[in-house]
């Protein structure tokens, strides 16, 4: 029934009025609506405690709205067999007593596939994140970086039309963050990837994301949103650019605007 | 990465010296005063005694060592066991916690008596006493273990509609095996502390005859010399059980847990 341009286009996650109150009574979110097309690289950014991750988990269905919904690829799209949702985590969580396949290789290991197969795409997301010489290698022994692929690579390995990363690289240092930020976007445009991102770094999600929405805490909502049409790849000569530095202008006093508001709500 | 031959040197060879010298001293304190061997033997003489009643303290080294095993092995079947169960659901933990800790503070020396009037064979009664004392640390390390499960970890399972099986074996058992180890090693101690103290209590009705029972006896008899060899056999296997029990958690965690890794001389 999809036409590929409908397909492009569809939305993979769409939030209906979704809100959060935990057990305890906090209210963690607003109702919040919003809509996720394929293809999108949608990151939200906001105040430390503003209901980030738990949109997210909302999301990845690792915890239930209070009210309203999260649904995904609502009006079909993708194919069944290629809806899948993958998570990055803000830490690395890898199994400290598996080496570097195992842990790669965990999703495939727990939906029962080790055919030639599950074998193949292994390899593929450990060349993918160049970690083909560090598969014997175990947790302990990597950097912070180089567990942070592991954990991508875990993430890919199942093919997963729709990535969910939670801060992923916020541990790491500025170096390193920077390195994997492009290597992360590589990888989205190669892969056709739709990929929904928590960070508080303004200058992360200028450079990396097609759409960034911004949200003010306690409880939290998305306060506004930025698109940024430059095409990917955007190089380093995009980082020193003007329009590069306006958008994170912009963004910057969108988010203490958002931090106002929730301070004084 | 192998230790410093100094290291070594200082690790082996340090006690090593003391207890020679320790020996030496004894040795010669006996012998210049004269000590009559029925209060303070010499170590020549306990060694001698060692060799001379070989037969009839071998056949009891090997009784105690009997009951302690198997007070161990059952002390980690039962436990282990009781740690999975207590992990399935904290009603039953609720419940039957406090009976353990309850059997866990109750002296064995007040128990020992009745559980050898209700079990008629002695060896048994032994094993049982024993396992009591030595079942508390498995319990309460594997039951930790099991639980001390990172959250990251279970949300990626979760996520990837892990079994309960699945996450249990490939989740929640290594993450318990430090845990479990920990456990083991204590435990190991008990469980020799365990026979002892029972066959203290059982060796008067005279059926059986572990190394307390050659003790109990020898103290009676006023055979000293044989008193300390039995003795010295107690240690000997106390620090047999202990160097072994650690030596298997170091062989099972070396490659990953940080409590052993780099340790391998």
């Amino acid at each position: 029934m999809d036409t590929l341009t409908e397909k492009d286009r569809g939305p993979v996650v769409e939030i209906a009025g979704a809100e959060k109150i935990f057990d305890n009574g906090l209210r963690a979110l607003a109702p919040i609506s919003l809509a996720v097309r394929e293809g999108e690289f949608a990151t939200i950014i906001g105040p430390s405690g503003c209901g980030k991750s738990t949109l997210l988990r909302l999301v990845a269905g690792l915890t239930a709205p209070s009210n309203g919904s999260v649904r995904l690829w609502p009006h079909g799209g993708g194919g069944p067999g290629s809806r899948r949702v993958a998570f990055v985590f803000q830490s690395a969580t890898l199994m400290a007593w598996a080496d570097v396949e195992a842990n790669v290789r965990l999703p495939l290991d727990l939906e029962g596939r080790n055919g030639p197969q599950a074998r193949s795409r292994v390899e593929r997301v450990l060349s993918l994140v160049g970690l083909q010489d560090f598969r014997r290698s175990y947790p302990r022994q990597l950097s912070g970086g180089m567990q942070m692929r592991t954990s991508i690579a875990r993430a890919l390995v199942t093919e997963p039309s729709l990535l969910l990363m939670d801060e992923p690289f916020c541990a790491l240092d500025e170096i390193t963050r920077e390195r994997l930020d492009r290597e992360l976007a590589d990888l989205w445009s190669r892969e056709r990837l739709t990929i929904l991102f928590v960070t508080h770094s303004i200058y992360e999600a200028a450079f990396l994301s097609t759409r960034v929405l911004v949200m003010s805490s306690r409880p939290g909502r998305i306060f506004g949103e930025v698109s940024i049409n430059t095409p990917h790849p955007r190089g380093e000569d995009y980082r020193g650019s003007q329009e590069y530095a306006d958008r994170c202008q912009r963004l910057s006093e969108m988010l203490s605007a958002a931090t106002g508001v929730g301070a004084s709500a | 990465m192998s230790p410093h031959p100094a290291a070594i040197a200082l690790r082996y060879g340090a006690p090593f010296a003391v207890g020679v010298a320790v020996l030496v001293l004894w040795q010669a304190l006996a012998t210049a005063y004269d000590v009559p061997s029925y209060l303070v033997p010499s170590p020549m003489l306990v060694g001698h005694t060692l060799v001379a009643d070989w037969p009839l303290l071998s056949r009891s080294l090997l009784f105690t060592l009997e009951i302690t095993l198997l007070a161990l092995a059952g002390a980690v079947v039962l436990g282990v066991a009781l740690a999975f169960v207590f992990v399935q659901s904290r009603v039953i933990e609720a419940s039957l916690f406090p009976y353990a800790v309850l059997l866990q503070v109750t002296p064995i020396v007040a128990i020992a008596p009745l559980i050898i009037i209700w079990v008629a064979d002695a060896r048994a009664a032994l094993v049982l006493c024993a396992t009591i004392v030595a079942i508390f640390p498995i319990v309460s390390s594997t039951t930790l273990g099991l639980r001390s499960v990172d959250p990251g970890l279970l949300d990626l399972f979760r996520l990837h509609r892990a079994s309960r099986l699945q996450t249990l074996f490939r989740l929640r058992v290594p993450s318990a095996l430090p845990y479990f180890f920990a456990g083991l090693r204590i435990s190991a101690g008990l469980a020799l502390i365990g026979a002892v103290v029972a066959e203290f209590v059982a060796g008067t009705g005279g059926t059986v005859s572990g190394l307390a029972y050659q003790i109990l006896l020898s103290g009676l008899q006023l055979n000293v010399p044989r008193l300390f060899a039995a003795l010295f056999l107690i240690a000997l296997t106390g620090i047999v059980l202990s160097t072994l029990t650690a030596w298997a958690g170091r062989l099972a965690l070396r490659r990953w847990h940080e409590s052993e890794v780099g340790r391998e001389a």
